[in-house]
């Protein structure tokens, strides 16, 4: 379907015309990272966003029989606060209207590098931006090679499969070609690094799958324990509130909720029966002394054990104590965690009697203690728990009651992963299945990369400072890795042999200094002198958006077309839409027309792909809806309805499927079968006759052969050893940094805002009690302090501090309270502003971006993950000073 | 009498995630709603306003939330005060006229829950209308306010119903006005009131350094029992929804006894442990 500057009235989009209070609205349908929506549009502008309600046309919902009870869920969707303020976002005076250069900048003349972050725009034409961009992508590529132009997108692109960075992103930038700063798995980290050597998993980069396990759990599950994992608030991913009734039924059938987290978490407050708050920085030895309990008084699965586990006899002689003299034992781990070691024996015990599901981060796997300097241990931690009791019968796994619905898996309908219009089979899960269904290699083709894959030039996100002034690096494992488990210890330099250095960033979003770690480093960065040209593509104007020369304004979701599945990224989650209580499939339509002079991303790239010479070979001659078009019909989605009916309807709802075999996560493990969950690996390769896990004893390896054998090639890394062990936070109480700067800082992912997306822009966010707080006219990030350390440092509630450390300061908001132990201080990471009161990267920020606080050391040696939960710090009454001292 | 509009809270149910919130200004902000109210002002105003009390201590502790839209009265205090500005809807609906209250500040202070907004530009008082307008409207299909709407945890709850039905269920379900001293009568009623109003007390019961399960607690005064708990798996109890005055807590574990005087003023109390 071809449809030049279509219109959604005049085509026909969206269901029903409906009338309120005398004005005739139209009722369109879109999706976000927080759930899909209805959208009321009137005279071009949005009206009002809303959760969709199904109608007696869609589809029957599942139905679970439980202890006598039949479960099923309400016939509508969820969304998240920040998809319910979303309307503020798109209307804001955040965002940018039109190109814009820098006015000290002259790509022909003085480029005033060193004014980056400070000097401030002018409007220009997008012909003039094309004309300095594609100037000095073509001098580049001639002076130094396609490698010289550094690009990298935020984690969380605006929701839609075709406009998502992995398809219409990678489409272009391979085009044209680039060096692509490797995204860390940021949410990952411990499990990826160090739980993947435990159990494999590594397709989910060591998280665990989570098949059925909702009817598992309403069967069997006397307590579940939320460890580092907060539902109400993160949902898994993506998933809004889809889950929250799953535990009220929980709760109803006197499920036993048990949370440990530093900070007493929304979920935790809403449902718990017991808190743990462990400091920051030792939940692992929490778990060390829950195995002591249990190996000494025996209430652990022997028989399972003997079976299923490798090194475990090992291990246990460290537990007691026999090979380092020190016994893990409860009253250890009060001195470690400050957890009564009564409360922990009382824990440890009735895990050992009753069905308990282990609840490891938010997803099934994931959690802010795998962002820590101890992940790697917490991770294998969660692990050594679950097998220990026998994980995968029935009343005993690691489920989060996040993921898990009975939904259809046999449906296909990609996530965003899965490479979209791209197909690019190394940067994204394009080479599954997507690709083949996509391209038919004769009309219209993928876009893969040749610099950008394991032979080609690479540089760590994390690390892109370190890249771009320091020169050179060298660092393990190409971001999200999960081929295979060796993968991650793979190494790399920068510059990469026979590649050019960068001269050139195209960035895309500005979310960097509120996301990643020790972050003054990021503002610092863009002043060096051997980076000629930096171009920012973005939608509102924050982060680190300011410092580019070149600005180029993107469009929201709800000004183009796409298409999408509620909460289905797919790819290192495969079939994570079980983390809704339907399949959604949604057309986001194009609700209103492009603010000021924005455009959509594709439109952009297709502006840029004509002036480059490859608009062709980029489009196809296809616009945004022909792609989505092609879109759907390489899905299951046209055995249940056309595309001319989904084009009209907005929505699409996977029916019930009860011919679906059920098969419970881990289930064929414990049993020792082959497996039989729709998962996507082990491939056939990593495993014999398709029996056991990925590692190669087919075990849960207490002893990683896979790490023991890095360090028989002399990759000794004190911090990841080849057995769990004990091993001590290098940022904790424990440090000597910590006499310095004696708070240990938690800054877990936002409640209400995802990343940086709901957060600044003069949003609806700005104006929630617990997001942000105005003083004297300046809306605040707010830091929630235990009130015995508050008393210490004379801080009350309302007070503005200067949260502060070696590596910067931070101005925010005094919350003061009980929601943590004494000695440590809650701030959520993702600020999306970063407002310096002096230099840049070099000031006080009193936006509230707690990330300039956190470590940018790697997990360990060869672990390169971030440890953002991991940092000491100090807090003091702010004197209104900028601090311009680092 | 015709059906009257209500909304039900349950504050136990209630963790704040300000869905409610941002549908009303998803609803509100930038949308002239004529005949029932002006757009609300971008900032500032909170037509849901989501009180916030945080009880006890470290780590026997919680937070609630009280969402508070207009209440809107039977006895309504705004009304009284507007000299026919504000008038009751006959289905309940308080709403502001738009015209007839213009420049009048002084009806932002006759509300005694602090409901009412003033917007500046529009130079008028402001406040929830229900959603009136939506109420209003036989297309809308969700049939209930925005806030009930977007509600996520089931914490809200919307009904058109005779009085009589509205009676019965705050019998059965023990619905409250907030503040009912006022005697307001608002069509805002709540379930579990007390966790947000009143306090708690709780401990945890150890016997030779572990902790002690099935120990029974009992919560006097004036020597008469309130309350009796049996402790769970981690020796814990908690007696909730405690008047302000003098309790005795009496521990009976493993055939020993102990009782201590606690003082509820104002705040809920964290014991700690209480060791046999």
């Amino acid at each position: 379907m071809q449809n030049e500057n279509v219109s959604c009235v005049t085509v026909g989009a969206g269901t029903s015309a409906c009338s309120i209070n005398g004005s005739q609205e139209v009722r369109m349908t879109n999706s976000s990272t927080g759930g899909p929506v209805f959208v009321y549009v009137k005279d071009g502008k949005i009206v009002r966003l809303t959760p969709m309600d199904f109608d007696e046309t869609d589809p029957e919902s599942w139905k679970i029989e439980a202890r006598g009870k039949v479960f099923t869920p309400p016939r509508k969707t969820t969304i998240a606060p920040f998809t319910a303020g979303q309307k503020s976002m798109v209307y804001s005076d955040k965002r940018i209207l039109y190109p814009m250069k820098r006015v000290d900048f002259d790509p022909n003349g003085e480029r005033n590098i060193q004014n980056r972050g400070v000097s401030g725009y002018e409007r220009i034409s997008w012909d003039e931006a094309a004309e300095i961009v594609c100037g000095e992508v073509n001098r580049i590529k001639r002076e130094y090679g396609p490698s010289a132009i550094l690009s990298t997108p935020s984690s969380h692109h605006l929701w839609g499969n075709v406009g998502y960075r992995h398809s219409t992103y990678f489409r272009f930038m391979n085009m044209m070609g680039f060096t692509y700063a490797d995204h860390n798995p940021d949410s990952w980290e411990g499990w990826h690094w160090g739980g993947m050597h435990m159990w494999g998993f590594s397709w989910r980069l060591g998280n665990p799958e989570q098949y059925d396990l909702l009817e598992d759990g309403l069967k069997y599950a006397e307590m579940i324990v939320f460890w580092s994992s907060d539902p109400e608030v993160n949902s898994g991913i993506y998933a809004a509130f889809e889950s929250t009734i799953r535990r009220k039924w929980l709760k109803d059938l006197g499920v036993k909720m048990v949370f440990i987290d530093p900070f007493f978490n929304h979920t935790a407050n809403w449902i718990g029966d017991k808190w743990f708050s462990p400091k920051t920085g030792t939940d692992h030895a929490l778990s060390f002394a829950i195995a002591y309990t249990w190996l000494t008084e025996g209430s652990y699965d022997k028989e399972y054990v003997a079976t299923h586990a490798y090194g475990f006899e090992e291990w246990s002689e460290y537990v007691l104590g026999k090979t380092d003299g020190e016994p893990k034992t409860c009253e250890w781990a009060e001195k470690e965690t400050g957890i009564p070691a009564c409360d922990i024996r009382a824990l440890a015990r009735e895990w050992g009697k009753k069905n308990t599901y282990l609840a490891a981060g938010g997803l099934g796997g994931w959690g802010g203690a795998c962002r820590a300097t101890h992940g790697i241990e917490w991770s294998r931690g969660m692990i050594a728990l679950a097998t220990m009791q026998g994980m995968g019968k029935p009343g005993s796994n690691m489920w989060s009651t996040t993921q898990g619905a009975p939904l259809d898996t046999e449906f296909y309908f990609p996530g965003y992963a899965e490479g979209g219009i791209s197909g690019d089979c190394d940067n994204s899960a394009a080479g599954f299945k997507f690709a083949w269904r996509m391209f038919d290699g004769k009309t219209t083709f993928p876009s893969p990369s040749n610099i950008n894959n394991g032979q080609g030039q690479h540089i760590p996100r994390l690390k892109i400072p370190e890249c771009i002034m320091g020169k050179e690096f060298q660092w393990s494992g190409k971001g999200f890795c999960g081929g295979d488990i060796p993968h991650q210890m793979h190494q790399y330099q920068y510059p990469a042999p026979g590649y050019s250095r960068i001269k050139m960033y195209w960035k895309y979003g500005g979310p960097h200094i509120g996301t990643m770690t020790a972050t003054n480093r990021y503002a610092k960065m863009y002043t060096d002198s051997e980076l000629d040209f930096v171009v920012s593509q973005s939608i509102w104007f924050e982060g680190e958006v300011p410092f580019a020369d070149v600005i180029l304004p993107a469009c929201t979701n709800y000004e183009r077309w796409d298409i999408s599945e509620f909460a289905n990224c797919s790819g290192y989650i495969p079939d994570n839409y079980t983390l809704c209580n339907h399949r959604v499939i949604s057309l986001q339509m194009k609700c209103i027309e492009p603010l000021g002079e924005s455009k959509s991303d594709y439109d952009i790239y297709a502006f840029f792909a004509k002036k480059l010479g490859f608009e062709g070979q980029f489009t196809e001659g296809k616009d945004e809806l022909a792609w989505v078009e092609q879109y759907y019909n390489a899905t299951d989605c046209p055995k249940l309805m056309t595309f001319a009916d989904f084009f009209k309807k907005g929505y699409l709802v996977v029916p019930d499927n009860t011919t679906r075999k059920k098969t419970v996560a881990l289930r064929w493990f414990a049993e020792e079968r082959e497996k039989d969950t729709p998962d996507w690996g082990p491939r056939c390769n990593n495993s014999v006759g398709y029996k056991g896990l990925q590692t190669q004893t087919g075990k849960v390896e207490f002893i990683a052969t896979s790490i023991k054998r890095f360090e028989e090639q002399g990759f000794v890394d004190e911090y990841r050893p080849a057995m769990h062990t004990y091993v001590k936070a290098w940022e904790s109480h424990h440090c000597e940094l910590a006499k310095k700067y004696p708070l240990g800082m938690l800054s877990p992912h936002p409640r209400f805002s995802m990343h940086t997306m709901g957060d600044g822009k003069d949003s609806f966010m700005n104006d929630i009690k617990d997001h942000r707080v105005e003083v004297d006219g300046y809306s605040y990030w707010i830091i929630r302090i235990n009130s015995e350390d508050a008393a210490a440092r004379g801080i009350k509630e309302g007070d503005l501090v200067r949260a502060f450390n070696d590596r910067g300061s931070v101005i925010l908001y005094a919350q003061v309270g009980e929601r943590t132990q004494p000695g440590t201080v809650h701030s959520y990471e993702s600020c999306a502003v970063y407002d310096p009161l002096g230099k840049p990267g070099c000031s006080a920020d009193r936006g509230g971006c707690v990330n300039i606080l956190t470590p940018d050391r790697y997990m360990s040696k060869y672990a390169c993950g971030m440890a953002p939960n991991s940092a000491q710090i100090e807090v003091e009454k702010w004197n209104g000073d900028i601090y311009e001292i680092y | 009498m015709m059906k009257q509009k209500y909304i039900v809270i349950d504050v136990r149910w209630c963790h704040d995630c300000n869905n409610c919130f941002m549908g009303c200004k998803d609803e509100h902000v930038d949308n002239n709603w004529e005949g029932y109210t002006a757009a609300q002002p971008r900032h500032g105003h909170r037509w849901m306003n989501i009180e916030r009390r945080e009880r006890g201590k470290y780590s026997r502790n919680d937070v609630k939330f009280l969402p508070m839209p207009c209440q809107h009265c039977e006895n309504a205090p705004c009304v009284a005060a507007s000299k026919g500005a504000i008038t009751r809807r006959e289905d309940g609906i308080v709403m502001i006229d738009m015209v007839a209250a213009k420049g009048n500040k002084e009806l932002v202070d006759s509300c005694p829950y602090g409901a009412i907004y003033w917007n500046d530009e529009a130079d008028i008082a402001q406040k929830c209308t229900m959603c009136a307008h939506l109420l209003d409207s036989a297309e809308w299909a969700p049939k209930m306010p925005r806030c009930v709407h977007n509600c996520p945890t089931g914490s809200m709850s919307f009904y058109d119903c005779e009085p009589e039905e509205m009676a019965k269920l705050a019998a059965a379900e023990g619905l409250e006005a907030y503040k009912a001293e006022l005697g307001t009568n608002p069509h805002v009623l709540y379930k579990n009131l007390f966790m947000f109003t009143k306090n708690f007390v709780a401990g945890g019961i150890t016997v030779d350094g572990d902790c002690f399960e099935n120990a029974t607690v009992t919560l006097e005064q004036d020597g008469k029992v309130l309350q009796t708990a049996q402790t769970n798996f981690f020796g814990d109890f908690k007696f909730d929804g405690l008047e302000d005055g003098e309790y005795t807590v009496k521990v009976d574990a493993a055939g020993k006894a102990q009782s201590s005087n606690v003082t509820i003023a104002g705040k809920s109390l964290n014991l700690g442990f209480i060791a046999f």
